[in-house]
């Protein structure tokens, strides 16, 4: 089984508290795994140092076994490692399509051309209805991005990744704040990215049912730190899991 | 270029560009002429300001240093070699080159900063060349300034309008087109949100850097015009002042719009022209500046797009500030 990432030791902490405490994990490639645990427990972050949004403490990361620990977000986006934002993280001001077109631009690396006219990178357009399309937003394309509804701002950040075409989608609770019947497109979609074989998709999520469907593999962070991994099914059985898992979320500790 | 292809927008701009050819003809008062003139100049360095603020959502309150720097190589070339179309291009050069460098090491330094930060370090900035203006008096002929000759061609104010109508002309569209094109689209996402852009993948500190050098460049071609236009040069031209005075044309004209700059330089320069000589009529009106500052507070209030903003909110539903808003709160 090949790795596509890894990570040692990784660590972080603000100011006292320890967010992220000496994951070791190794995340394999074309599978699908997924990071549940408690709210607070450091998925989040965990995944913030993945990307490269925030850089660890002690610990280091290796993308395809290189190590990537002090790249920054751009570097790490160009070697192939994409995520979507919990928090939705969109261009409020500019047009849905503008928004996966600047996607597909930097996919294509079209960075730095100041002499063309926009209207030259129709093909960028075609690409980006085209993605827009395989997470049904189609119709909003030129609505701006501030006005969608937060269950289409979901599926727009999907879009967006989706666009930079990265071999390992890093996928931040993708139906956070959906209504119930927003839910199941979101599924679809994330369904549909599994099946396209060279994809390595990481989720964090708290839905379980969604969890058990589609993982293959299933890490369980705990208050920073890893506290078992394994199939969807052992996770489920395992007895430390759940009293952390269960406790956790009703600790009324946690909440705070 | 097929003409079908050019937007409904770019036949207005270029018939008003035409209208304005026309003008000198007409209007052959030479005060009326001089403020059309400068009307032309501060469009210029103010959508050289613009492309900072209103694209790219970068605060500056040094950006006089461009403007000064253009102004003091040109009239120091024309100073110190005779009144000749070569000596001026030399200044011209020195001017641009000059103003680059300088963007690009200001950028370079500062441009990682938080935007208040950066606002405040180009301030400094600024006033370090202001005082080295006032000091390296050799050169600077400091407070006092001095005056030099214009190469025959431009000394008329026929010419000179003309001169400044064409580089307008060709600033604006050059703008435009940069605006339009896929660096301009990363500009744009910068300001409305720059964290996203990165993990877009692309590298947001050469798009500020390159951002702030071409608006430097501008400026420093609008400080080049400006003294040209005056024969004169002083100290002012490195005052914060004329930074304010930009800022100020910027908002009331439209932030994130390119014609929005120019119609504000025409209507503050309007503004002052007809309230100081107002000042017979009543005491106040020398004292314009208060009226100025009035209605700024007013306008940021009530027209916080600005006039061609708020126009095209109207028109279109098109509010292309509000994310320059949204970023300024968030940075607070």
């Amino acid at each position: 089984m090949e790795a596509i990432i890894q990570t040692e030791d990784l660590s972080i902490s603000f100011g006292g508290h320890v967010a992220v405490d000496s994951v070791s994990i190794t995340i394999p490639s074309k599978k699908f795994t997924s990071i549940i645990g408690p709210n607070g427990a450091g998925k989040t972050t965990f995944f913030n140092l993945l990307s490269g949004q925030l850089s660890p403490t002690k610990g280091s990361i290796f993308y395809k076994e290189e190590e990537i620990t002090k790249l920054s977000t751009t570097e790490r986006t160009r070697l192939g490692i994409g995520r979507s934002f919990q928090i939705t993280n969109v261009f409020p001001n500019l047009t849905v399509l503008e928004n996966v077109r600047l996607a597909v631009q930097s996919q294509k690396k079209v960075r730095y051309n100041m002499i063309a006219h926009f209207r030259h990178f129709k093909q960028f357009e075609q690409k980006s209805y085209e993605i827009l399309e395989k997470v049904f937003l189609l119709e909003k394309a030129d609505s701006k991005a501030v006005n969608l509804a937060h269950g289409e701002k979901r599926k727009l950040e999907i879009a967006m990744l989706l666009a930079l075409e990265t071999e390992l989608l890093l996928l931040d609770e993708p139906t956070a704040g959906m209504s119930l019947e927003e839910v199941p497109a979101i599924i679809d979609v994330i369904k549909q990215l599994k099946q396209e074989d060279d994809r390595t998709i990481v989720l964090i999520e708290h839905k379980m049912d969604m969890i058990m469907d589609l993982s293959d593999e299933v890490l369980v962070l705990f208050h920073g730190e890893l506290l078992a991994k394994g199939k969807p099914e052992e996770i489920v059985q395992n007895e430390t899991v759940q009293s952390a898992y269960l406790g956790g979320m009703y600790d009324e500790k946690q909440l705070t | 270029m097929n003409l079908r292809s050019i937007e409904r927008s770019t036949w207005i701009y270029i018939a008003i560009a035409l209208l304005l050819f026309i003008v000198p003809f007409i209007v052959t008062g030479r005060s009326m002429q001089f403020i059309l003139i400068q009307i032309f100049i501060f469009g210029i360095f103010a959508m050289s300001y613009d492309l900072l603020l209103g694209f790219t959502g970068i605060i500056s309150f040094g950006h006089v240093m461009f403007f000064g720097i253009g102004a003091y190589s040109t009239a120091i070339s024309l100073d110190r070699f005779d009144s000749t179309i070569p000596a001026l291009l030399l200044g011209v050069v020195l001017a641009l080159v000059i103003a680059a460098i300088v963007s690009f090491i200001v950028g370079i330094l500062t441009l990682r900063l938080k935007s208040h930060f950066y606002a405040m370090l180009t301030l400094a900035l600024a006033g370090l060349f202001l005082v080295a203006a006032e000091k390296w008096r050799s050169l600077s002929g400091g407070n006092d300034g001095f005056t030099f000759r214009l190469p025959e061609l431009i000394r008329d104010s026929q010419s000179q309008y003309f001169l400044c109508l064409v580089s307008l002309i060709f600033i604006f569209f050059g703008l435009r087109r940069l605006t339009k094109s896929p660096f301009g689209k990363v500009l744009m996402s910068i300001r409305e949100n720059e964290q996203r852009t990165e993990s877009l993948g692309y590298t947001v500190l050469h798009y500020k850097v390159i951002a702030s050098v071409v608006s430097g460049v501008i400026a420093s071609f609008a400080g080049v015009l400006y003294i040209i236009s005056l024969r004169f040069v002083n100290t002012s031209v490195f005052a914060t002042d004329l930074t304010i005075d930009v800022l100020l044309m910027t908002i009331i004209g439209g932030v994130g719009t390119l014609i929005g700059p120019i119609i504000g330089a025409g209507l503050v320069e309007f503004a002052h022209h007809w309230l100081s000589g107002l000042s017979d009529v009543h005491w106040i009106f020398e004292r314009w500046i208060i009226l100025y500052g009035t209605v700024y507070i007013l306008v940021v209030i009530f027209f916080p797009l600005g006039i061609v903003g708020t126009i095209q909110a109207k028109l279109f539903g098109r509010t292309v500030t509000k994310g320059l808003k949204d970023n300024k709160s968030k940075v607070s």
